[in-house]
Order: C-alpha cells, then structure tokens, then sequence
C-alpha cells in the first residue's frame, strides 16, 4: 500500500517537502504543487483515509509536515485525524469557511491552520448581492417566464420589489459581510447587523440578536461562520419576526438556517422569498423548493469563479512556502 | 372617470389621453384634471386641447399630433420618450416631458442584478438545480467573476450615472460614452462607442433610442466587446441590431447578454431561449410599485407646474440630437 502510494507520485529533481493533498485538485494546482513538493494525494491514493494516513508516516525522505485539506464536509480535521497524523504540523485549508475543522485541537496540539483570507470575499459578496436583487426583483423568475413564451400570452410579470431604503440586516460583519455591505451601500440600502460583538470601525446599527435584527429589517443576509452557536441561527422565530414581506439570502452554511422551517415559512407565506446558495444536504436540494417561484437556487458556487480559483493556488502555495520557509503563514488562523 | 363629451360646466384643466390610464393613477389624479380620451374627444374638446398625456408607450404620431392646434405639451409616462414623434414636437415647439428620475433607481438596480445575473450565471444556475442536476450531474461550470471588471456605459444619464456608482462599489473599472462628456462625472470618456466596447468586459446600453442611436450596437461593436464581453440592455430593443445580436450569442463571438428590452416586444426572439448564458426579462427593469408612485408624482408635478405657468419638472431635450 505504501509503496503504491509512494510510486503514485515520483518525486521531481531536487524536491524535498512532502505535503499531503486531501482535495481533487485541478490542473493548474497539481502542475504547481508537483513542482516543488513531494505530492501525496489522498483521491489518487484509492485508500481509505486512515491507511492513508498511517502509511504517509513512511514517507522518505520525511513524512508530509503540511497537509491541503478542501471544505465542504468531505474531510474534518479533527482528533481522529490529527491522531492518525501526528507527523502533520500545518494545516492549510482552501474553505471559505472552518466548519470542517477542529480548530481547538490543532491548538492544543500546536498545529498551525492558514485559511482562505480574503480570497473568496468579493465573490461571495457579489453572488450574495446578486440573489438578494434577483429575490427582490424577480430576475430569474421573470427569466423563466419569458423563456417559457409566455410574456406574448400572460402580459407582464408581476411587480418586484425597490431595493431602495430597504433594511437589510446582515447576520456576521466579516470580511464577506462587510463587502456585502459596501455593495448594498451603493444600491441604496440601510445596513443593520449582528455579529458576536460590535465593530466600533462602522457606523452600522449593531443587534445584539438575530430575533431584534429580524423584526426591524427587511432582509436578512447570512454571512457568518457555521458552529455550535450559529447552528440553526436562522430558526423559526427569526422567521417569524422578519415577517411577509421579509426575504432571507444565505451564502454561508446551510446548516445556518433550519431548512425545514424555511421551507414551512415560505409555503405558509410567513416569510416573501429566498435566495439559497447552501443547504443542509448539498447537493441535495429539498424538492420543495422547485416549484417555489419566489426562490433562487444556486449550488454552492458563490465561491467559485475562473478568477478566485488561481488566485487561491497562488495563495495556498504561498502559505505552504511560508511554513517550509519557517516564515509566518500568510493568512492564518491559527496561531490567532 | 373619462368622458366622452367636453364639458363647459367642469372646471378642471383638461387633459387629452392616448390610451387609458392605470386604474391606479386614474383614481389618484381623479377630480384635478377632466381626462378625455383622444380618440373619443368631439372637436370642442380637441381644439381646445393644450396637454396629450401618453400612458405607457402607447405610439403619438404626426397624424395624432396634427388633429389638436392647441396643444403645448405632451407627458409622457415613460424614461424612454422615443415612442413620440420628437421631430414634430420640436418643430411645433411643443414640450414633452417623461418620467424624469422616477424610474432611473430601479432601472439601475436592475441593470445590476442583469450584469451579476450574466457574469455569475445565477438564472442557469437556478434553472440547474431546480430541474436536480446538481445531486445528479455535480457542480454547474464556473461562472466569472463580477468585482473587477471593466464596465463600459452608454449614455451617462438618469440611469447611467446611477449604474456607474453602483458598479463602481462592485470594484469594477467604469468608463463611459456618451454624445458629450460630463465634465463632473468621475469616470473615463470615451469619445468612440467601438473604443469602448473593446476596452470594456461588460457593456451596459441606458441611453435614449433616437435616430443616431438605433442599431448602435452592431456586429463590430459586439465583436469588440468579444467573446468573454457580456451586452446587458435597459435602454431600447432598438439600440442593438437584434438579428446579429442573436448571431454573435449562437456562434460565441459574443459572450452572453443581460437584455430587458426587445426589438418587437412582447416577441423575444426564440434562439435565446435554449441558451444558458443570456438573462431575459419582459421590460420590468423599472417596475417597481414604489417606482409606479414615483412616475405619479412626476406625471402630477408636471402637469400641475403646466397648468400654473411654472417651469417644467422633467422635461425632455428636443436637440437635433435627442439624448434623454
């Protein structure tokens, strides 16, 4: 098995890091990795995760110090992980989000975490302005309408909704809401926000919970991180209190929002719309929500772009060259 | 509400109609104006008519312009004016007003919402995992990035100027080209329509459809804008070569297309229909309710400031080179 492994991928002249691969990595990735390191991949491998593990420790001439792990819920990195890998010392992790890792062990065992900074940050922040217009003004629902021919038979499409003077209340005031809110800024909306504690570096209005943020707002944009506390933030009672006419946007965790209540909110009509980038379930996305009109779906793409992707290579290597170089990580997460 | 006989005994101003009005403004402008249809109006009526007010984008013609000698004004209902016969009005000395900035807020937001739209495939997408694909065939293909890109705008307007700020938050690069160059704007002129399309990744059309402007966007305008150039238009079906238009989409000399407004509405034509990277809509970028109420007041403001010698609130230029 091991040497399965080790055949898999023959070191290039001069190579000497080992690092493992835990994601499918695309072409320009692999080519770049390939170049100046020794590339233990897990999905070439066709090993099961801890024979993989366990049989990189015999890895010559030193067992991979560095591991890129992708987000999503494929992998976690946590203690079963880091026991299996006790060589490992950097984690370097290409998720917009942290969810998949435990970041309390890999602190209590020293191991660094470098995360995805601010790579994704306007892209996310693009796709969530461009669901919460599409939500407010029927974009793609007017899309579907006149591809269907029916605009020549049924006349127009209903009315949408102004985005202007709408409170929007952005649930994390993160690098990802924060641009969310620069761009809603321009379109004319109130920004409002809650977050774990207030951020003195904005006039915003801060909530101190999401039940007040969503009584008084308009629209609810979900941006923070998914954890034991954010599980389900957007629950029944937060639906209820943003209220008919509000819609709710989620470009963050499905598991933010309780899918089963939103489901039951906006058939009830409790809730206007909703435009969903993430569930709880990917890539299953609950039936129900087919033939809702007032809804946009997207996969799980506000991440990804032709651009934000070699922009993350260049940012992953460097993070690797900084931990090889014993320099500090580029964008870090851990050490804090 | 109107009435097929002028009426003497009634002291409201009169105001002639092209077609009827929304119930929604007849009902918030009742007992101010006496309204009469222009088709119903006796030749009292007609002879005394000073105002022609066009609901919609109903059509005003010589023809319609020539059966009332008293007529001084023409208000129109729309941002785009192009509907009315311009040259007669100018020449008549008539003034036409339209809907000012009423609707030039939501016009531009949905002019946005068509640009991301396009870019990052958002209607493909939902249209994709609506039907199951994503558990069934994976992820949708990449769509491109918004933030950054260098955006071109035509007609740097109501609705122009309000898209540029917009897009500018967006971090994207904005120039702009326009029959003249507005010297308090902060974004690049371009003085020739073909520069800007080759220097731009998304083309965003706001500007009036006149006789310069019909068919601006030809085929060398499009296949500067490239095959990763995205054409989003709020402005008329008339200002693109709609034919070529869906020529330059089939064979990818042109990389997708936002479009609200069509050639021959309601008819789109029926090849966009089957292709992914074009987002459709049935001319809704101004329709707002909010919007609706905003185009009321305007309309009211005008007709009031009219009927008591006051300037105008929104009226239209009737230059040679009609630009609004």
């Amino acid at each position: 098995m091991a040497s399965a492994i080790a055949a898999a991928t023959a070191p290039p002249t001069g190579a000497q890091h080992s690092v493992l691969l835990l994601r499918r990595a695309n072409d320009y990735l692999a080519a770049t990795l390939r170049a100046r390191y020794r590339v233990l991949s897990f999905y070439d491998s066709g090993a099961p995760l801890p024979a993989f593990l366990a049989a990189s420790a015999a890895t010559e001439p030193e067992p991979p110090r560095a591991a890129l792990v992708v987000g999503g819920g494929a992998i976690r990195v946590d203690a079963a992980f880091l026991d299996a890998a006790p060589y490992l010392r950097c984690v370097v992790t290409t998720a917009a989000g942290l969810d998949h890792v435990d970041l309390a062990e890999c602190a209590r065992r020293g191991v660094l975490v470098a995360g995805a900074g601010e790579v994704f940050s306007t892209d996310v922040a693009d796709h969530a302005v461009g669901l919460l217009i599409d939500v407010l003004r029927n974009v793609s629902a007017a899309d579907r309408y006149v591809r269907r021919g029916l605009w020549p038979v049924q006349g127009d499409y209903p009315l949408g909704s102004k985005l202007g003077g709408k409170r929007v209340g952005i649930i994390g005031l993160g690098s990802i809401g924060s641009s969310i809110a620069k761009r809603l800024k321009a379109l004319g909306c109130v920004i409002q926000y809650h977050s774990r504690r207030p951020k003195d570096t904005v006039s915003f209005k801060y909530f101190h919970d999401v039940i007040s943020l969503a009584t008084e707002s308009d629209a609810l944009i979900v941006a923070c991180a998914l954890n034991d506390q954010t599980r389900h933030i957007v629950n029944k009672e937060v639906l209820g209190a943003l209220g008919k006419d509000g819609v709710v946007v989620n470009i963050a965790r499905g598991g933010n929002i309780d899918e089963a209540e939103l489901i039951s909110a906006l058939r009830e009509g409790k809730i206007a719309g909703a435009g969903l980038d993430v569930f709880e379930k990917e890539p299953v996305v609950p039936a129900e929500f087919f033939s809702m009109d007032n809804v946009v779906l997207t996969g799980h793409e506000a991440v990804f772009t032709t651009e934000s992707g070699s922009d993350l290579c260049d940012l992953m290597i460097g993070n690797l060259e900084a931990f090889f170089d014993g320099r500090p990580l580029l964008t870090p997460v851990l050490p804090k | 509400m109107e009435t097929t006989a002028s009426s003497t005994a009634d002291e409201s101003p009169l105001v002639l109609l092209v077609q009827p009005l929304f119930p929604e403004f007849a009902a918030a402008l009742a007992g101010r104006y006496r309204f009469v249809l222009a088709a119903d109006a006796d030749p009292a009526a007609a002879a005394e008519a000073r105002v022609l007010l066009v609901p919609g984008l109903a059509p005003v013609t010589a023809q319609h312009l020539a059966r009332l000698p008293a007529l001084e004004l023409v208000v129109g209902t729309s941002a785009g004016v192009d509907h009315v016969d311009l040259d007669t009005c100018r020449n008549r000395g008539l003034s036409v007003t339209n809907a000012g900035p009423a609707f030039a807020v939501d016009s531009a937001d949905y002019a946005v919402g068509l640009v991301v739209a396009v870019l990052r495939r958002v209607a493909a997408a939902d249209a994709y995992v609506r039907r199951g694909r994503w558990a069934a065939d994976g992820d949708y293909p990449l769509a491109t990035k918004v933030s950054g890109k260098r955006v071109g705008i035509v007609g740097l307007g109501n609705i122009g100027s309000r898209v540029a700020r917009r897009l500018a938050a967006f971090g994207c690069a904005v120039s702009y080209h326009s029959r003249s160059p507005k010297p308090s704007s902060p974004y690049t002129f371009v003085p020739a329509l073909l520069d800007l399309a080759a220097g731009s990744d998304v083309l965003v059309l706001s500007c009036a459809l006149t006789d310069e402007t019909k068919h601006m966007v030809n085929r060398e305008v499009m296949e500067a804008l490239g095959k990763d150039g995205v054409l989003v238009n709020v402005g008329r079906g008339g200002l693109v070569d709609e034919p070529e238009l869906v020529r330059c989409l089939r064979d990818g000399v042109l990389g997708g297309a936002g479009l609200d407004v069509y050639a021959n509405e309601p008819a789109v034509p029926p090849e966009l229909f089957g292709m992914d990277n074009v987002v459709l809509s049935d001319h809704r970028a101004v329709v707002t309710p909010e919007s609706m109420r905003g185009v009321l007041e305007v309309i009211t403001a005008n007709l009031d400031a009219f009927f008591s010698g006051r300037p105008l609130v929104s009226p239209v230029q009737l230059c040679t080179l009609n630009k609004r």
